[in-house]
């Protein structure tokens, strides 16, 4: 069973919903019981870094997603919860869950896209990722697909973390982590068939890890 | 890189797929949820769901089209018509939406855009523009009015100056819609889409008059739109979404062509 966190500032529904589509097992919860024994642990987000990170830690759910972190519990941020697992976030000024090193910035509206043009802000729309490491995420999902993206801040984690970048007037972190350890600034349960096959991608590597 | 949108639009009466033009003379032409079905399995990028229901009844209807349409589809999705409150807000994103259009009920009281965004964030909501053409005057400088009311009630407010209004109340995309356009198959409004999309920084989607698909590639490229909405020319299938895209790249727009 997938849980899918449960903390006021989240598109739960949204992943809630594909994963229904998928027969993926699920749970929106903020139960810790519950946490702890999911398969794996999905972290949406949308909204403000800040807000999200008060809600977390209001909950004390904050210590316990890192705990679960250190045990290797496989996690998914998605989106605000992809940005909060950094130490820290120009939005807001909000110190993070510094699980994994970087921070989030403010795009920059001076920078240029490929037709010469301001970039707008938010980055809204659909984009692609270049793999920089190899991503059981990916499996079976074709190079060229495109995934949605709406944010105006963006992670910009230390380099060995990036596993995937993604043009906007410059590259940038779309995809970071280790194994077992994702987080992407994209929304897979709003990308058509390429989001829907991440996700399973997910499940079926959760599966292993707690058969294994 | 960033591809630009292809959005269909869906105007809903009582739970029935409509179109009319300028704004009149609806039809009746289908099932909501199954059309966004098809769309989303063509590759449409997003969909844009409209209520043109009036009554408290059809509303309730209308919330159940957009929970089914949310378990169908996966994609964003925005809903509009007859958003008045942070209230309505809430209603149809927790019913499923990604976004919420506010047009009418902003011009009355745009505090709603600034109280939705504080609540939802800026990425929910698009303030939706009705927009006339009408002599240049002190109090229209760029000759584009904003209308309401189904374009019935001009409001002595000028297009340019309320799409910036509206950003800075923390709109995150700004959905344009030509009134003098809409249905009619002869093009966007370019010069419009133009001066908006160049007097703000978020997103802009340009609306009304797609008649094939070099319209919509001026409307990205002159027009200087992120997307184009289209109503009329795939509802009654004189294009399909494959084929809109295939020739916004065949001239060189970045579409999303693999799904």
């Amino acid at each position: 069973m997938l849980a899918i966190l449960d903390y006021k500032a989240g598109n739960q529904t949204s992943v809630q919903r594909a994963l229904n589509k998928l027969g993926i097992p699920n749970q929106i919860t903020s139960d810790k019981e519950v946490l702890t024994d999911a398969t794996g642990i999905i972290f949406p987000g949308v909204g403000a870094a800040g807000q999200a990170m008060d809600e977390l830690t209001s909950g004390g759910l904050d210590e316990l997603l890192k705990e679960l972190v250190q045990q290797k519990k496989p996690l998914l941020g998605i989106c605000v919860g992809c940005q909060i697992l950094l130490d820290y976030s120009e939005e807001n000024d909000t110190q993070a869950l510094s699980v994994i090193p970087g921070e989030c910035r403010l795009f920059n509206p001076s920078w240029e896209d490929y037709e010469g043009v301001a970039i707008r802000v938010p980055h809204m729309g659909w984009n692609r990722i270049e793999l920089k490491q190899d991503c059981v995420l990916f499996k079976d999902i074709d190079s060229e697909a495109h995934f949605y993206f709406v944010h105006s801040y963006y992670p910009a984690p230390e380099e060995k973390y990036i596993i995937g970048e993604t043009i906007y007037g410059r590259p940038f972190c779309s995809l970071h982590g280790r194994e077992g350890l994702w987080a992407v600034q994209f929304h897979p349960e709003k990308s058509g068939r390429p989001g829907l096959k991440l996700l399973s991608n997910f499940y079926e590597y959760c599966k292993e890890v707690s058969d294994a | 890189m960033l591809s630009k949108r292809v959005i269909p639009c869906l105007d809903v009466r009582n739970g029935i797929l409509t179109k009319g033009i300028k704004f009149k003379g609806n039809v009746d032409i289908g099932d909501p949820v199954e059309t966004a079905r098809l769309y989303y399995e063509q590759g449409a990028d997003e969909i844009v769901f409209y209520d043109i229901t009036a009554s408290s009844e059809g509303r309730g209807i209308f919330l159940d089209v957009v929970e089914r349409v949310a378990s169908e589809i996966f994609i964003p999705f925005s809903v509009g018509g007859g958003i008045n409150s942070v209230q309505d807000m809430r209603d149809v994103l927790l019913a499923g939406a990604e976004k919420v259009s506010v047009n009418s009920g902003a011009v009355k009281n745009p505090d709603i855009i600034s109280e939705g965004a504080a609540a939802f964030g800026s990425q929910c909501i698009v303030l939706g523009m009705d927009v006339k053409r009408v002599e240049k005057s002190e109090k229209i400088p760029s000759g584009f009015e904003i209308v309401i009311n189904g374009g019935r009630k001009y409001m002595g407010i000028d297009a340019l100056e309320w799409a910036k209004t509206g950003e800075s109340l923390g709109a995150g995309e700004i959905c344009l819609n030509s009134i003098d356009a809409d249905g009619v198959k002869t093009g966007y409004d370019l010069e419009l889409t133009r001066l908006v999309a160049e007097s703000v920084r978020i997103p802009v989607i340009a609306s009304g008059g797609a008649g094939n698909p070099q319209h919509m590639v001026e409307a990205v490229t002159e027009g200087r739109a992120t997307a184009a909405l289209i109503a009329s020319i795939v509802h009654y299938g004189d294009y399909s979404i494959p084929q809109l895209k295939e020739h916004m790249a065949s001239k060189g727009v970045r579409v999303r062509n693999s799904w």
